[in-house]
């Protein structure tokens, strides 16, 4: 069996580790490194409950080799705002009532920072399509574009205000 | 689930691929966007004693028009294709069908030379490369071969390609005066296979008259499909709905599915000969402005 050392960056702290060829990505985040925030649902790159960013790209990381992460920057939903602070995202789901059972909110948030990122000001069909590979089986959808659009705009003059 | 044992390598360069290709042996697979390979390996339907990652190989990520060709790098993920400003404005068709293609996480990963590498008639992308007559460029330690999209697609996950070749490059022509491309497949719910899909490419004359004319079927068959008697009957043709009506039929008529869990074999057909029509009147459409 193949065994390698690998160094990223996560959430801002290097790591390193000696990993299998074939530990895949969520594994070495939850098992490893004992960050839960990333689910594992369906196992098969459909659920999107694993998404994670690498290099600001959002990725299933159920269907990601750890070993394919060496030298990269990874952001799991533990390292999108300080201690004690919310992510605009995570501020507009609990406003917006955008989850239930939570399950698929990390991935849904991780997923909509890259969307949001590409396309700061997306119309409501632009998000649908941009969370299509994020499974809710709670909210029925609506109240999770809500909050996108909530978190969109305020990012959005975050931006301006900080010009 | 967890794949089963490998060895991981890594490669920097084609010239490095090719040597860990040379010496590991048949049992070895490329890997690029990994999106295809991967989920395959975890369900053990592939277990492969070695993986070559070449997704690092720089150089391979590109879409450019150069001569005669839309030159596009095998490395070129799908998000890449969606965002390209030359794509956008000239090749509408791949819009239409990376739209369509898994879902957006995927796509920033997953690329074009792995998704017809692949050698699926599932995937997308082959139907496109038909339709667009594309040329697939092959490099191994040998050199450089040009492989005719036709030759391309040998069986179910069989190609062209032998151990050690690696897909690096799509050349297909460019885009001319009154020529328009559009894609559309059926699938049950996003990021699934087609249950059909049809790629259409038209060129036409100033008389509006089809010069050149590719039809392209996705999931319909055990290789990537292409409707031959439906390009028969518009080649040299002015293209009426009389026309369009009756390559729908083809397409229904000519196409291998197999009943399964996305529909029955007569849906299949149906669905067929609809959206057969629907691209070809898109195309024309795109054609014409």
């Amino acid at each position: 069996m193949g065994k390698h050392n690998v160094t990223m960056t996560i959430n801002g702290e290097s790591v390193s580790a000696e990993v299998d060829s074939r530990l895949l990505l969520v594994h070495f985040i939850r098992e490893n490194l004992d960050m839960t925030g990333t689910h594992i649902g369906c196992d098969t790159s459909s659920c999107g409950a694993c998404t994670i960013l690498i290099d600001g790209k959002s990725v299933k990381s159920c269907t990601y080799l750890t070993v394919r992460a060496d030298g990269a920057n990874i952001t799991t939903i533990e390292g999108i705002a300080a201690d004690g602070t919310n992510h605009p995202l995570q501020k507009a789901f609990h406003d917006q009532h955008g989850l239930h059972c939570g399950f698929c909110t990390p991935g849904m948030i991780m997923r909509a920072i890259d969307m949001l990122e590409t396309n700061p000001n997306p119309t409501e069909k632009e998000i649908r399509w941009g969370i299509s590979g994020n499974l809710c089986r709670c909210t029925g959808y609506n109240n999770i574009v809500k909050s996108v659009q909530q978190a969109a705009e305020e990012m959005s003059k975050e931006k301006e205000a900080s010009v | 689930m967890i794949p089963a044992n490998f060895n991981y390598h890594k490669a920097s360069s084609l010239k490095e691929a090719f040597a860990l290709s040379a010496e590991l042996g048949e049992e070895a697979k490329y890997m690029s966007g990994g999106h295809s390979l991967l989920p395959m390996m975890k369900l053990r339907f592939a277990t492969p004693e070695h993986i070559i990652d070449i997704s690092k190989i720089e150089g391979l990520s590109y879409i450019k028009e150069d001569g005669d060709f839309l030159k596009i790098g095998a490395l070129t993920t799908q998000t890449e294709l969606e965002h390209n400003a030359i794509l956008k404005s000239k090749y509408p068709i791949f819009g239409d069908a990376v739209w369509l293609t898994a879902d957006p996480s995927v796509r920033n990963f997953g690329t074009i030379g792995g998704n017809i590498a692949h050698g699926d008639a599932a995937n997308d992308q082959p139907a496109l490369m038909l339709a667009l007559r594309a040329t697939i460029i092959a490099e191994s330690a040998d050199g450089k071969k040009t492989i005719p999209i036709d030759e391309f697609f040998h069986g179910f996950y069989m190609t062209a390609l032998e151990p050690g070749d690696i897909l690096t490059e799509i050349q297909i022509p460019k885009s001319k005066k009154n020529s328009g491309g559009a894609y559309h497949k059926v699938e049950r719910k996003v990021g699934d296979y087609a249950t059909a899909g049809v790629a259409v490419h038209i060129e036409l004359d100033d008389d509006g008259v089809c010069q050149e004319i590719g039809i392209g079927l996705t999931n319909v068959s055990a290789v990537p499909m292409r409707l031959e008697r439906g390009e028969e009957i518009l080649r040299g043709k002015k293209v009426t709905d009389e026309l369009i009506e009756q390559v729908g039929v083809i397409a229904g008529e000519d196409a291998e599915p197999e009943s399964d869990l996305r529909g029955s074999e007569a849906y299949k057909r149906s669905i067929l000969n609809t959206i057969t029509k629907r691209m070809l009147n898109k195309a024309l459409e795109r054609a014409r402005q």
